[in-house]
Formats: structure tokens, C-alpha cells, sequence
């Protein structure tokens, strides 16, 4: 899969209580949640984020909560995929699990300018090319088991595979 | 397979549950899962999820729990119908463990308790203070609400095996040091990120010496390291606890003495103050005697870290015969009716109330900023809680201290962060 978009940078250690909210969590629709979608450390973020736009974020991204909240309003948000230099355990599961793409990339994109450069990406490969430069970044490709569950479209569609058998 | 090497307790009972010899970190696993919570957060994704499967039945009804802890009692009417959705799924699907409001407590103080959780199991749960449970010898770890409705459909959970950082803390804990201290001082030296996707092996004489109370508090906070989970091996202090809770046999797994730890850190505890996390981060941590002059609107003394029976009888200790300081809220919210009934008994309650604090039902409340004690703009509180990232117990421009039960007692009582020696002299 081949994803193109516009890029929004973050910083280290975005938790989930800064991707959404506790006082949110009474919904489970994913455009109401993403109407808040990083809202208490950037409050125009919900009013700029267009479909197809890509989160660009350092180290340890989504730490915190469990909430499948956070991956959930990203996606219904319309990003693409989330690029960062580390994920914590439960959001990059719960990205994995619901099909929303991220990726690993230990390369320095801090440089880019939020807002403005775009980026295309190869999920396969892990390639990532910044398209103003035309410089290429490399990222870690998923096992073979997390990238057919994310080609499913998620981990329901691989245990209905299995409920079938 | 010939070359059998030492594993870790994690390591064999995923291996166990994976139907294998032996495994290795970063291999992955797909495990038989012993038991699923969700809460009435993180359930209504599940159940909506598990409802696309078309099934009339869940894997097994006796291997799923339900704990309506977050927003309960119902906080709004949003609130109210995720609630219903639990109440009605827990019915329709025959679940033997679902604890209603008057029944319940907060999930990770409440199963334990409810003889659910022995050593060697392996428990998944939507919420990421399930890693509490490896205080008891489970392999016990967060995931997401997709996870969950895979779980009660198919029984089963996908893991990478994690490698295993083992901490050891030795020497005699000072009085007034608890296990509280001792995850704070441990995630306040490796970061946020230091035990990222690794297992923490807790141990060493002051982890021997820990009741179980204080375990749980520690196991509970992994997760603020990073850490996919944090257990200690069973004991006699384990045995004890599970008699009279755990009527079925079960078998204790350990670490091989060969077994590989990715790193070992030690800690020497003989001279240790109490801990506390600034904001905005549970590694931000200081000894309490850095934290002079903190001027305090709330304290909250609860949650799944601390709201045990320990955790109410050292802050009674403390705050037994004083008075909460003037302008200054303590809000005390008892983990299980259990709970909250033994404090009652105890005398504790009394103590709280006499001291002008508010005394709540079980209930996450305030912990991640959901109700019963959100701070305005410009408010500080301490809180017994585990997290205190921008904006987790209310308006993004308040902030949260995290402590033990005693020193938020003495604090209570200062109106500024203390250590408990100067209200008690």
C-alpha cells in the first residue's frame, strides 16, 4: 500500500490522555472522537487535520491508557498513518488491530515543516520519502502476521476468518 | 527440541499457553487466555466489535469479567447507556463475573480480592493497569477493546514474548516507605520508555518482605515504565493471600535460575525517602524532601495503585486526631465495598470523616479525570493515583503529584507536599 499526505509534527511522549480526553469517552463513534482529536495541547489541530494527512511524532508515541479510543479518533480523523520513532504497547496493538497504519522509523523527521511538507510512504517496504526533498527514510517493516492483519483491515476481520474454519 | 535453555516466569507461561516447549522474546505467540476484563469505558468498543462475530455464545461465560469502575455511579446520561450496554451483554451472554454498582470496585483491587487471579494465568483485560495481576505470578497485561472481543469470542490473545528486566530492591524499607516509593523511584531512573514492551521481574529482600498490598501498588504501575507487565514470583506472602480466596489448585511457574534478563537493576532501600512524581510525567520523580512548598487545592487518596486496605490504614495513621487543612479538599475513595467495609469496621472511616475529608463509594472517579473531583484551571492536587500526564484529573492547566497514601495524608493535613514526619512530631 502506497499513502501520500500532508504531515503534522508532535513531540516525544504523546500520551492518550493528550490524543483524547477521558471526559470524551462516553462516545464510540469515531468522528464524534475525532472532533477532539488532540485537543488540550493543540486546540486548532481538529479544525486543521484533513483526510490523508499523516502525525509525524517522536519517541514512545501513545503511551499511557489503553483507551482504542486514541487510534480510533486518529482514524476517524481521516490521518493515513502515524509515523514515530517508538510506539507504546497498547496503541500500537490497538492501531494494528483496528487498521489504522503506523509505522516505526528511527530517522530524525523533526526538521520537516509541520503544517506544510508531505510525505509518501510504502507500508510494505517500510520506504518513506520526503517529497520536497525527494530524501528517503527507512522504517521498520511489520512481521508477516501484523501486515495481513492489517491488510483484513483489522483483527475482527482475521477472527471471523477463524470462526469460519 | 535439544537446546533447552532458562526462561523467565513470563517466558514459560506464555510457552505453556502457547502450547510449546520454549520461547524467546520477540518471537510471537498466540496464547489461551484464562481470563478478559473490560470496564464500562473500554466494554461498549469490545461488545460492539464482538457483535460483528454473529455468535449466540462467548468462548466461556465463566472466563470473562465485566467491572462498571470509570464513570460509575452512572456520572451523565452517556455515561449511564455505556453502563446498560455491560448489564445487558453480561446477561444476554450468561457471564459469571459481572459486579454491579453496590457489588463492585475498581477492577484491579476487586479481582484479586474476589479469588479470580492466581499464579501462572494468563490474563488480558481493556485497561492498561491490568499488569497489576503479576504481583500474584499471572502473566498479566493491557490490551485494546478489538483484543478483548477476540478474546470472548475465541479465548485466545496474539503476544510478542517480551524480554525481561529484572529489578532487584534490597535492604530494610524506612518507615513510611512503601511499594508506592519504590515503582515511583524505579520509573523516575529508567523513563517512561525504560521498560518498553519488556517485562519488570520484581525482587530482592525488601520485595520479599512486601505485603501484598504494596505488590499490587508496584505491578499496577509497570505500565507507566513502558512495561508490558511487572510480576513477582510467587511466596509464602502469595500463599497467604490466596487462602481462603482460591478454593482450585494451581501451580506457581518461576524464573529458571539461568534464565536471561535483557538488564538487572538494583536498589538499595536502607535510606530511601518517599517518592514523588512531578508534573507532567510518572518519571519526573523527586524525594519528598524536594517538594517543599507545594501549595495543594485537593488530595486524592484512592485508585487501583492505592486504595487498599493498607493504603486506608497508613493514611488513618496519619491523619487520625488532625484536621484537613482549611480550603483544601481530600476526597478518600476505597477501592472495594470489601474495602470499603473493613474501614468502616476498622474505625478508619470515622478517623477520615473527623478529619473533615470526603469519603466516596468505589469508584475510578477523579483518577483519569472522569468525575467525583476534577481540578479547574490553575488547581493542584497529589493523588495516590498513577498518572498525572497534561490534563488527567481535569482542566489542562491544572496538575497532578502522584504519592504514597501517608504522604498524601500529611499533606492533606499541611496543605503543602510533606513527608509524614512532620505532622506526626
Amino acid at each position: 500500500m502506497i499513502l501520500q499526505g500532508k504531515i503534522w509534527l508532535f513531540g516525544d511522549n504523546i500520551d492518550t490522555d493528550a490524543i483524547i480526553a477521558a471526559r470524551y469517552l462516553s462516545t464510540t463513534e469515531p468522528e464524534e472522537l475525532a472532533a477532539h482529536l488532540m485537543e488540550d495541547i493543540k486546540p486548532d489541530f481538529p479544525g486543521l487535520v484533513q483526510k490523508g494527512d499523516i502525525i509525524v511524532a517522536g519517541s514512545n508515541f501513545g503511551c499511557g491508557s489503553s483507551r482504542e479510543h486514541a487510534p480510533l479518533a486518529i482514524k476517524g480523523a481521516g490521518v493515513s498513518c502515524v509515523i514515530a520513532r517508538s510506539f507504546a504497547r497498547i496503541f500500537y496493538r490497538n492501531s494494528i488491530n483496528i487498521g489504522l497504519p503506523i509505522m516505526e522509523c528511527e530517522d530524525d523527521l523533526s526538521g520537516l515543516k509541520s503544517g506544510e511538507d508531505q510525505l509518501e510512504i510504502n507500508l510494505e517496504l517500510g520506504k518513506i520519502i520526503h517529497l520536497q526533498s525527494g530524501r528517503e527514510y527507512k522504517a521498520a517493516p511489520f512481521p508477516r502476521f501484523m501486515q495481513e492483519l492489517i491488510s483484513r483491515g483489522g483483527l475482527v476481520e482475521y477472527v471471523k476468518a477463524r470462526l469460519e474454519k | 527440541m535439544s537446546n533447552n535453555f532458562g526462561m523467565t516466569m513470563v517466558e514459560k507461561i506464555l510457552a505453556a499457553k502457547a502450547a510449546k516447549d520454549q520461547v524467546v522474546p520477540g518471537e510471537l505467540v498466540n496464547v489461551e487466555v484464562d481470563l478478559a476484563l473490560g470496564n464500562d469505558i473500554t466494554a461498549p468498543v469490545a461488545i460492539k466489535e464482538f457483535k460483528r462475530f454473529g455468535l449466540d455464545r462467548v468462548f466461556d461465560p465463566e472466563k470473562i469479567v465485566l467491572v462498571p469502575d470509570h464513570f460509575t455511579p452512572n456520572k451523565d446520561i452517556a455515561a449511564a447507556e455505556q453502563a446498560l450496554v455491560l448489564r445487558r451483554f453480561a446477561k444476554e451472554y450468561g457471564l459469571k463475573h459481572y459486579f454491579e454498582v453496590g457489588r463492585m470496585g475498581i477492577e484491579h483491587a476487586l479481582l484479586p480480592e474476589q479469588g479470580l487471579v492466581w499464579p501462572g494465568m494468563i490474563i488480558i483485560g481493556a485497561d492498561s493497569h491490568t499488569c497489576t495481576y503479576g504481583a500474584l505470578g499471572a502473566f498479566a497485561t493491557g490490551v485494546g477493546s478489538t483484543d478483548l472481543a477476540a478474546a470472548m469470542a475465541i479465548g485466545e490473545a496474539w503476544f510478542k514474548v517480551p524480554s525481561t528486566i529484572r529489578f532487584e530492591y534490597n535492604g530494610q524499607l524506612p518507615e513510611w516507605v512503601s511499594g508506592k516509593d519504590l515503582i515511583l523511584l524505579t520509573i523516575g531512573k529508567i523513563g517512561v520508555e525504560g521498560a518498553r514492551y519488556r517485562a519488570m521481574e520484581f525482587a530482592g529482600s525488601a520485595i520479599d518482605s512486601l505485603p501484598m498490598d504494596g505488590r499490587l501498588t508496584m505491578a499496577n504501575m509497570a505500565v507507566e515504565a513502558g512495561g508490558k507487565c511487572g510480576y513477582m514470583q510467587p511466596d509464602q506472602i502469595t500463599f497467604d493471600y490466596l487462602e481462603g480466596r482460591v478454593e482450585r489448585s494451581y501451580t506457581s511457574v518461576y524464573s529458571d535460575a539461568d534464565a536471561s534478563y535483557e538488564s538487572i537493576h538494583t536498589f538499595d532501600v536502607n535510606n530511601l525517602e518517599p517518592q514523588v512524581a512531578f508534573p507532567p510525567s510518572p518519571d519526573n520523580v523527586y524525594p519528598v524532601s524536594d517538594a517543599k512548598g507545594i501549595e495543594l487545592d485537593q488530595v486524592v487518596i484512592g485508585s487501583c495503585t492505592n486504595g487498599r486496605i493498607d493504603d486506608l490504614r497508613a493514611a488513618a495513621s496519619v491523619i487520625r486526631g488532625k484536621k484537613v487543612k482549611e480550603g483544601l479538599r481530600l476526597l478518600i475513595i476505597p477501592a472495594t465495598q470489601q474495602i470499603y467495609r473493613q474501614a468502616m469496621d476498622e474505625g478508619l472511616l470515622a478517623d477520615f470523616i473527623d478529619a473533615e475529608a470526603a469519603v466516596s463509594t468505589p469508584t475510578c472517579g477523579p483518577c483519569l479525570g472522569g468525575h467525583m473531583g476534577i481540578l479547574a484551571k490553575g488547581e493542584k492536587a497529589l493523588a495516590t493515583t498513577n498518572r498525572n500526564f497534561v490534563g488527567r484529573m481535569g482542566h489542562p492547566e491544572s496538575e497532578v503529584y502522584l504519592s504514597s497514601p501517608a504522604v498524601a495524608a500529611a499533606s492533606a493535613v499541611a496543605g503543602t507536599i510533606v513527608h509524614p514526619e512532620e505532622v506526626l512530631s
